[in-house]
C-alpha cells in the first residue's frame, strides 16, 4: 500500500464534514467521539487493513472493531467511502427503517464486525476472532478501537490480560484517548492513568502517538508484530471533536446537535483548509 | 450429568473440528480427555466469564461453535450482558452450558444456586433454553443443539442424578418426552427434579391417581402441541422446577394458558422456589425441602387441588 497521505487527509477532512452534517439531519448525539477517532479510521481503512470491499465475508479479511460503537456514524462514513456500500446509503443514517441506526446492528451493511454500543465487548470479541484465525490456520488481523471511558469496564481488562496470556499476536487494540467520558475528564472519574503502563503491565506490546499524525498512526499500525508473543496496544493521543475550532475539547459536543449553521462553518473550516 | 457432557462433547469434538471449548476454570480433571485429544480448540478462559463469553461469541462469528461451561450462575446471570448482546442480538450459535442447575450446589450456599438463569435466559431473543432430565438427555440434547445453528442454552445438573431413559428416547428440541402414561394428572418436570416428579406420581398412585410424567426438557420454545393436548385430557397439570416460581418454566406454561382461546380447561399448579434465598447451611435435599419441593409436600398440594 503506497503511501497517499495527501489523499487521505483529504478523506479524514471530508468524513469530518459529512460527520457534522450527519448529526444534524438525525439528530443524533456523539459527534466529539465520531470526530476524535476519524484519523484512526482512516489510517486503518486505507493504509493497513487487508480488506476488500468487494469481498466483505472473506474468511481471512482483517478485521476492524469499533468497539467505541457511539462513533459509529465515523464507521459508515469510512466504510462508504471505501467502497463498502454507496455513499448515498449515509443519509439513511438514523432514519426510521433504515440499515444504519445510531450503533452499529449486526449484519446491517457489509464491513461491521461487530454490534456494539455496549462499551467493554469489543475487545473481548475480537480476541475471539482472532483466536478462531489461529484455530483455522489464518493470519488474519484483528484491530479494536475503544475510547477511554470504554476502559472503566472490567470487561476490557479480562480481555487484556487473557490476550496477553495467550500471546495474541495478531490483536490489537487502539485507544481513542480523548480524554473527555461522558459527563467527564477520563482522569477525574477513575485512576485511568498511567494509561500506557496499565497495559504494559498487562503484557501489551504498548506505544503512545498523536492520534491525528496519520503517518505517524500507519508507522505503528504497520510494524510487524510476528514473533513478538504478545498483542499490541496503540494509545492515541486525541481531541473531542478534533478538526471544527469550535468544538474542540468541548464536551458539550458529547450531547450536541450542531444547527445548519455549525455544519456550513464545520464544512468552510475542513475543507477550506485542504 | 457432568461427565455425560465431557463425554459427548469430546466426540463430537472428535466429528466436528468447528467444535470448541471454553470453560471458566471449573471442573477438575474433568475435561483432561477432551484437552488431550483438542488442545487447540480447549481454552480455559479463567474466572472471567464475561470475556469467556465474548470471545465465544467472537468465534462463531468466525464459523466456531464455541461451547461456555462452567457453574450455572457464572456462566448466566454473571454474564448475562454479554450473552444478551455478543450471542444473541448477533444470533450466534454458541451454546451456553450451565453445571449445577438449581439447588445442586445447595451446600456452597445462595451464590451457588440458580433459580433466577431459566427466567432470564428465556426472555432473550432467539436463544433456546434446555433443561436435561438425566444424563441420557444431556447427551442427545447437546447432539441436537450442535445440529442446528442458534444461541442455545443448556442447564445440566451435577453428578450422580439416576437414569431416567433406560433406553435411548428418540429426542427433538421442542418435543416433550412422556416419561410415563397416565390418565389422572399430568405432571411436566424440567430438568433434574424428574426423580421427585416420579417419586411424586408414586404417592398420588394409592390414592387412585394415576401422573402422566413428562419430561418437559425444552422451557423454550415450549411443546405447545403437548400442552393443547394436555390441557384438553387432564383436570390438574404441575409443572416442578429447581428454579423460582417467578419468570421459571411454570411461568412459561402460565403465560402460554392465558393466551389461549377458548380458555384450556384443565388447572395449573405450578412448584419451585420460593422468592427468598437460603441462609442456612445445607445439602440438596435439605433445600428442597426448605422449599416445598419433596414428593410428600407436592403429593399432598396435587390431591388436595383433585379433588
Amino acid at each position: 500500500m503506497k503511501a497517499d497521505f495527501a489523499k487521505t487527509r483529504l478523506i479524514a477532512a471530508q468524513t469530518r464534514a459529512k460527520l457534522v452534517q450527519l448529526s444534524h439531519q438525525s439528530g443524533a448525539p456523539h459527534l466529539g467521539s465520531s470526530l476524535s477517532c476519524v484519523d484512526i479510521l482512516v489510517a486503518a481503512y486505507w493504509h493497513c487493513l487487508r480488506i476488500d470491499p468487494k469481498h466483505a465475508d472473506d474468511p481471512e479479511r482483517d478485521r476492524f472493531i469499533l468497539s467505541k460503537g457511539h462513533a459509529a456514524p465515523a464507521l459508515y462514513t469510512v466504510l462508504a467511502k471505501r467502497g463498502f456500500f454507496p455513499e448515498l446509503l449515509l443519509d439513511t443514517f438514523g432514519k426510521d427503517g433504515g440499515v444504519l441506526p445510531e450503533q452499529p446492528s449486526p449484519g446491517s451493511v457489509p464491513g461491521v464486525e461487530a454490534a456494539t454500543g455496549s462499551l467493554g465487548h469489543g475487545l473481548g470479541m475480537g480476541l475471539g476472532m482472532a483466536l478462531a484465525g489461529r484455530i483455522h490456520k489464518l493470519g488474519y488481523r484483528v484491530i479494536a478501537l475503544l475510547s477511554d471511558g470504554e476502559l472503566n469496564e472490567g470487561s476490557v481488562w479480562e480481555a487484556a490480560m487473557f490476550a496477553a496470556g495467550r500471546k495474541v499476536e495478531t490483536l490489537t487494540a487502539i485507544v481513542d484517548f480523548n480524554k473527555w467520558q461522558a459527563t467527564d475528564r477520563s482522569r477525574d472519574v477513575m485512576a485511568l492513568e498511567p494509561l500506557a503502563d496499565k497495559w504494559r503491565a498487562f503484557g501489551w506490546r504498548t506505544f503512545e502517538v498523536d492520534g491525528h499524525d496519520l503517518p505517524a498512526l500507519v508507522e505503528l499500525l504497520n510494524r510487524p508484530y510476528e514473533g513478538i508473543g504478545q498483542p499490541t496496544a496503540i494509545i492515541a493521543h486525541t481531541v473531542k471533536g478534533k478538526g471544527i475550532s469550535f468544538m474542540e475539547d468541548d464536551n458539550n459536543w458529547h450531547y450536541r446537535i450542531p444547527t445548519a449553521d455549525e455544519v456550513q462553518a464545520a464544512a468552510r473550516e475542513l475543507l477550506g483548509s485542504v | 450429568m457432568r461427565n455425560a457432557f465431557a463425554a459427548e462433547i469430546t466426540a463430537l469434538a472428535d466429528q466436528d473440528d468447528r467444535v470448541v471449548l471454553l470453560m471458566g476454570d471449573i471442573g477438575n480433571r474433568l475435561f483432561d480427555k477432551y484437552r488431550a485429544a483438542h488442545p487447540d480448540r480447549f481454552f480455559n478462559a479463567g474466572v472471567a466469564e464475561a470475556n469467556m463469553t465474548s470471545m465465544a461469541a467472537g468465534m462463531a462469528s468466525c464459523g466456531l461453535r464455541p461451547v461456555t461451561y462452567t457453574i450455572t450462575p457464572f456462566v448466566t446471570t454473571r454474564c448475562l450482558e454479554q450473552i444478551r448482546v455478543d450471542i444473541c442480538y448477533h444470533h450466534l450459535p454458541v451454546t451456553v452450558v450451565g453445571v449445577g442447575a438449581g439447588l445442586s450446589y445447595a451446600s456452597l450456599g445462595a451464590t451457588h444456586h440458580a433459580c433466577e438463569d431459566i427466567a432470564f435466559l428465556r426472555a432473550l431473543p432467539g436463544m433456546i433454553v434446555v433443561c436435561p432430565a438425566d444424563a441420557v438427555e444431556t447427551r442427545l440434547a447437546l447432539r441436537a443443539i450442535l445440529a442446528q445453528n442458534q444461541p442455545a442454552y443448556l442447564r445440566l445438573g451435577k453428578k450422580g442424578e439416576p437414569v431416567i431413559h433406560k433406553s435411548e428416547p428418540k429426542f427433538v428440541l421442542g418435543k416433550a418426552l412422556v416419561v410415563r402414561p397416565g390418565k389422572d394428572v399430568c405432571l411436566l418436570s424440567a430438568g433434574t427434579v424428574m426423580p421427585l416428579v416420579l417419586e411424586t406420581a408414586e404417592h398420588l398412585a394409592p390414592h387412585g391417581i394415576t401422573a402422566e410424567v413428562v419430561s418437559f426438557h425444552t422451557v423454550k420454545p415450549l411443546d405447545e402441541d403437548y400442552l393443547r393436548s394436555a390441557f384438553g385430557r387432564f383436570r390438574t397439570i404441575a409443572t416442578i422446577e429447581e428454579h423460582s416460581l417467578i419468570g421459571g418454566f411454570g411461568s412459561a406454561v402460565a403465560e402460554w394458558l392465558v393466551d389461549q382461546t377458548p380458555f384450556a380447561a384443565g388447572r395449573l399448579l405450578r412448584f419451585g422456589t420460593a422468592d427468598h434465598f437460603i441462609h442456612e447451611a445445607g445439602e440438596q435435599e435439605h433445600a428442597r425441602r426448605h422449599y416445598g419441593l419433596t414428593a410428600e409436600a407436592m403429593g399432598q398440594k396435587i390431591l388436595l387441588t383433585s379433588k
